[in-house]
């Protein structure tokens, strides 16, 4: 984390792989009831502890700090579901038995490609040729026309605003 | 997108973080907010005519240290407020400590005081004004602390809410001391708290709207 937070991307990869065992276990441990919820959460969970990795100050435990933004995640979802599900009784218990199949158990619930739909281009552009085409910043730019540092900073607003589209999703 | 996917995207903008935003975001919000609530304070109110002969009287002192302590405090608190994680119980201790004595030095200076006496030492001649004023040198300290939490992460947004108000307050009551006639403990006891709770109590419910992330 402390070398992720220096730049060093591999580190700060290999960081987040392990993060999301953790968080998978922490959180799949607290919804067994609602075991769909749980990659959505690690998902969630991970961009924040991206975007506010500026709150980190290597004076505190990592762990003390991961689990608080775990804790919260996990507690906004739960306050969110229930103000909703007070909005929006069930109709009817016994359709919704039957009404997720357990293939989808363990899938998430929002595609990631479809909130990437919905983000500007010079946001996306960048986000899914870099991030996910593999292919560099530089190369990007040139392909485009847009600065090096434009596609820097699309990439990050995007992530920034993925978050943001994940908590609306989450809600409706 | 599966969950490696977006691993693979946060690692690649894994762009160096400066250290200590949070300390570095509290001086600026300070650095703005306490020249609007001085000019807000000479503007609206002025400064207390007396200021001089009052710089002899322990009572001033007591009036203006101890929400000064109270917003020294309240920096450190609201630095950690907006790290998740960061304990923040013995410094909201620290931060009341000053209430307490206020209300230890009212309560003695009450219960000393002849029956007839009393009244003027808690309600002085401004006891009406007294809170709100407080809580109007308040406003800029106010949005100022809301500006550090929401480029932070509160891990509790009602509690972080009521510890930016918390430092609002004791940074208004400071500057109003300033301003203000009064010189009984009593009076300091009752008025100036209640002044200082309104933005903490704001703050708390304005908190779980506006501190979300």
């Amino acid at each position: 984390m402390l070398q992720g937070l220096a730049g060093n991307a591999k580190a700060y990869q290999a960081f987040l792989q392990r993060l999301a065992g953790h968080l998978r276990a922490f959180f799949r441990r607290r919804l067994f009831q609602c075991p769909q919820d749980v990659e959505d959460l690690v998902q969630e969970t991970l961009l924040a502890v991206h975007n506010q990795r500026h709150t980190y100050e290597p004076d505190q435990p990592l762990t003390a700090w991961v689990h608080a933004i775990a804790r919260y995640k996990l507690i906004d979802l739960l306050r969110r579901r229930a103000t909703h599900e007070a909005l929006h009784e069930p109709l009817d218990e016994a359709s919704e038995l039957f009404a997720e199949s357990d293939a989808t158990a363990y899938e998430t619930h929002h595609d990631l490609n479809k909130l990437l739909d919905m983000l500007p281009d010079k946001q996306r552009i960048p986000i899914i040729a870099v991030k996910l085409q593999g292919r560099s910043v530089s190369d990007v730019a040139a392909r485009t026309g847009m600065s090096e540092s434009a596609v820097r900073v699309g990439i990050h607003r995007g992530i920034r605003k993925l978050a943001a589209c994940f908590r609306e999703r989450n809600t409706s | 997108m599966k969950t490696d996917d977006l691993i693979n995207l946060l690692s690649t903008a894994a762009e160096p973080v400066a250290p200590h935003t949070g300390a570095r975001r509290v001086a600026r919000a300070m650095a703005w907010s306490f020249p609007v609530a001085v000019v807000l304070m000479l503007a609206v109110l002025g400064l207390n005519p007396a200021l001089g002969a009052y710089s002899r009287l322990p009572m001033f002192w007591l009036k203006f240290l101890a929400p000064l302590s109270m917003a020294m405090a309240g920096l450190v608190l609201l630095e950690r407020l907006g790290r998740p994680g960061m304990p923040v119980r013995k410094i909201w201790v620290v931060y009341l400590l000053p209430v307490a004595v206020l209300w230890a030095v009212g309560l003695g200076s009450w219960v000393t005081a002849p029956v007839e006496a009393r009244p003027a030492l808690l309600y002085g001649l401004t006891w009406s004004i007294c809170p709100a004023c407080i809580a109007m040198l308040s406003v800029p300290f106010f949005m100022a602390a809301f500006w550090v939490l929401r480029g932070m992460a509160p891990g509790s947004p009602r509690l972080a809410g009521a510890g930016a108000g918390g430092l609002a307050g004791a940074a208004g009551a400071t500057l109003y001391a300033l301003h203000c006639p009064e010189l009984g403990a009593p009076f300091m006891a009752v008025w100036y708290v209640l002044g200082m709770a309104i933005p903490v109590v704001c703050g708390a419910l304005l908190g779980r709207r506006l501190l979300r992330w």
